[in-house]
């Protein structure tokens, strides 16, 4: 397992799985922590004891992420897993979505974390509608990195051809992706194991690496925005003790760019600017603080600063509006979108009303085309949105900040979470 | 160019203070569970870098089984001393007293389940809007599931498969009267990592966890220490053994495992090594395979 000293220089890679019902999301997730040793043998011996009530022959694999009863039940996965595991280069946060009703409400919430997509195609079916969907909404979340699982490679007697096929099939569609900058393709077998961990000896054409290699390998090093600085507050410590009787920390994780002591800063809304003092973790003064570091930012001067404004710099400053632009994912299998509605809106530490003023058009997740004609969101449904909300937000797009470019909608009486926003 | 690389212990340290200033921000009467096993403490040292130099805005509440191994509690008032927050207790021996809890009986009875009357109990009594857990989603597979904002309903009771999605570092802590939230700000970490980041941070951790002689028996597959609230039946024989600890609960269903590992450096060695998960210890969980899923639903951490 891991190798002690290594361990305080790994750094983290958080990866999403998509792919349709069947075509082996859980079989390669066991597999990837079976063949690195990351389950250990009473997780083993309780899916083994699983496996035999449920009637398998082999151990089946898919019951190590499938973890509530009605899931083993019925056989299928409900909800977002989160699961863990570490090799001696890089520990690993997948979040492994399941492929049914609820389909496009839980990719969109494990790819909103993801630096990578794992999208599992079948070997014997082909890229298919719902490949295209997967694709598109790890683009819509923002993820760079896509690594298409061809699986079931067993099951076509390792051939290339059908590889060569999605390939081609993937490709012609690829260049619809907008945030996407790298694709990579792997030939695996999850049940076989062929590829995931070592590269396979039953397809020698392929020449490119296994499967956990590259996700050992992938650079994701620069997928946060380290330009403009954005630094939302999100809670005002003051002590009040007589030891640091004067003290006034702002806390906060930065969201994009780079921050120093000695910068100038200006604080929205109120447009006063002074400089940074100190930056602080705990009682450990930092040379500098970036994206995702939660740190303690003190000021020169003592101005009016609360949880909800944001400290930027003077000649880099967000979007300032009150009317936003947004691709709206909508969750709610209860209530659909009601234009004119006052839902509850958060954006970084800031809580707003907002009402949506028109729904612009639909994406059809299936075909992938944009309907003017047919304008309800639905549990599921994605569409471009106007919203008119009760501040100014102080944002950047989407595509520039995943962090200050994103929200949630909340129901006003049930407080349920009914949507998620692309700011564009 | 320059590159901004941040170790993942680094990455999670950040996560884990964002969760618990949101926490603070959110509710009114947050609190944090602090039972003196490793992850509240690590959660809690968190929580004190998290508001430094001011102290953390919680009260911390321990549910006190009333089955504790002595340098549990020792432990909890010292710790507690130390960072200068208010500690609550909540009795599980009192609600039995009370009779809102009724005490298991049989052979392996426990009073880990009755944990969870107790707190809902001391949630209602303090005014609580929201309890800080130290759940990892790597422990048990119903936490996989679980998320960092957890609702609960008037009952306490969780819905796994009615969650609120969650979003990006987007958190819904809104709710309705009566309501309230469990809140796991350690939920993307791993035993390996508590291990390591209490190496990296020198958190002072009970002695429990380290090799130590201590009269014990096996039952069950479980190693369990003798104490006033575990006697060895009939065909057990208690011997004196080198043992630690990887969990710290209930003494009456808390296995210990043999071991001569006596410093992080050794221990972090042979949670490497370990072909077991830290709760194939503990009895409480391999009662059924949704053991943990059901208790939860009823109200427990
Ligand atoms: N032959 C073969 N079967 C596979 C492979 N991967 C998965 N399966 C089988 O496909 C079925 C569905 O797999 P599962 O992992 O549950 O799919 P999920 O719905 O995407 O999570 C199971 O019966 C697996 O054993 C593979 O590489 N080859
Ligand atoms: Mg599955």
């Amino acid at each position: 397992m891991t190798e002690d000293k290594n361990y305080l220089e790994m750094d983290l890679l958080r990866f999403t799985t998509a792919g349709s019902v069947d075509d082996g999301k859980s079989t390669l997730v066991g597999r990837l922590f079976y063949d690195t040793k990351s389950i250990f043998e009473d997780q083993l011996e309780a899916i083994e004891r699983s496996s035999k009530q449920h009637g398998d022959e082999n151990v089946n694999l898919a019951l190590l992420t499938d973890g509530l009863r009605a899931e083993r039940e019925q056989g299928i996965t409900i909800d977002v897993a989160y699961r863990y595991f570490a090799t001696p280069k890089r520990k690993f946060i997948i979040a492994d979505t399941p492929g049914h009703i609820q389909y496009t409400r839980n990719m969109v919430t494990g790819a909103s974390t993801a630096n990578l997509a794992l999208i599992l195609v079948d070997a014997r079916k082909g890229v298919i509608e719902q490949t295209k969907r997967h694709a598109f909404i790890a683009d819509l979340l923002g993820i760079k990195h896509v690594a298409v699982c061809i699986n079931k490679m067993d099951l076509v007697d390792y051939e290339q051809s059908p590889y060569e096929q999605i390939l081609k099939d993937f490709g012609d569609f690829a260049s619809r992706l907008d945030h996407v900058t790298e694709l990579t393709f792997v030939p695996i077998s999850a049940l076989k194991g062929d590829n995931v961990v070592e590269r396979s000896e039953n397809m020698p054409w392929y020449k490119g690496p296994s499967l956990l290699y590259h996700l050992e390998t992938v650079y994701v090093g620069s997928d946060a925005n380290h330009v403009d600085a954005r630094f939302p507050v999100q809670w005002v410590i003051r002590p009040h003790s007589d030891e640091h009787h004067d003290f006034r920390g702002f806390a906060g994780r930065v969201a994009g760019g780079v921050f120093k002591p000695g910068d100038e800063v200006t604080v929205l809304p109120s447009g006063f600017s002074t400089r940074i003092k100190k930056i602080l973790m705990a009682d450990k003064e930092l040379e500098e603080a970036y994206n995702p570091l939660s740190v303690t930012i003190t000021l020169e001067d003592e101005i009016d600063v609360s949880r909800g404004d944001m400290l930027v710099k003077p000649n880099n400053q967000p979007n300032v509006d009150q009317n936003l632009d947004a691709m709206l994912c909508w969750f709610s299998s209860s209530k659909k979108l009601v234009a004119g509605t006052k839902y509850l809106l958060r954006h970084t530490s800031k809580d707003v009303q907002a009402i949506v003023t028109e729904v612009l058009y639909k994406v059809d997740v299936n075909t992938l085309r944009k309907s003017e004609d047919d304008r309800e969101l639905g549990m599921n449904d994605i569409g471009r949105v106007t919203l008119r909300v009760s501040q100014p937000l102080f944002f950047d797009t989407y595509r520039r900040n995943r962090n200050t470019g994103s929200f949630i909608l909340a129901d006003a009486f049930t407080n349920e979470t009914l949507a998620a926003g692309m700011m564009r | 160019m320059r590159t901004y690389n941040v170790t993942h212990l680094n990455q999670l340290e950040s996560e884990s203070i964002y969760v618990l200033r949101e926490t603070a921000a959110q509710f009114e009467r947050p609190c944090l569970l602090f039972s003196g096993g490793k992850d509240s403490i690590v959660m809690a040292h968190l929580a004190a870098k998290a508001f430094a130099p001011a102290k953390a805005p919680f009260n911390f509440l321990h549910v006190d089984t009333g089955h504790n191994f002595p340098e549990t509690i020792e432990f909890r008032d010292r710790f507690v001393k130390k960072l200068g927050v208010q500690l609550v207790v909540g009795s599980v021996q009192d609600s039995i007293e009370r009779g809102t809890a009724q005490e298991e009986t049989g052979p392996d009875a426990s009073r880990n389940g009755l944990q969870s009357v107790t707190l809902l109990e001391s949630i209602e009594r303090e005014g609580f809007d929201a309890c800080l857990g130290g759940g990892r989603r790597d422990e048990e597979k119903a936490r996989a599931k679980e998320r960092f904002f957890s609702h609960r309903d008037a009952f306490g009771q969780w819905d796994p498969k009615n969650q609120r999605p969650e979003l990006w570092n987007l958190f819904n802590g809104r709710m309705g009267p009566g309501e309230n939230f469990r809140i796991f700000p350690l939920s993307n970490w791993t035993e390996m990592d508590i291990w390591q980041y209490a190496r990296l941070e020198e958190i002072d951790l009970p002695s429990l966890y380290f090799a130590h002689e201590r009269e014990v028996f096996e039952r069950n597959g479980s190693l369990l220490a003798v104490s006033e609230f575990v006697v060895p039946r009939d065909g057990e024989n208690p011997s004196k053994e080198t043992v630690r600890f990887r969990t710290i609960g209930d003494a009456t269903c808390t296995g210990a495992v043999r071991s001569k590992a006596s410093s992080l450096d050794e221990v972090i060695q042979e949670v490497a090594a370990s072909r077991v998960t830290e709760r194939g210890s503990r009895s409480d969980d391999r009662r059924s395979e949704a053991a943990m899923e059901d208790r939860k639903k009823q109200g427990y951490f």
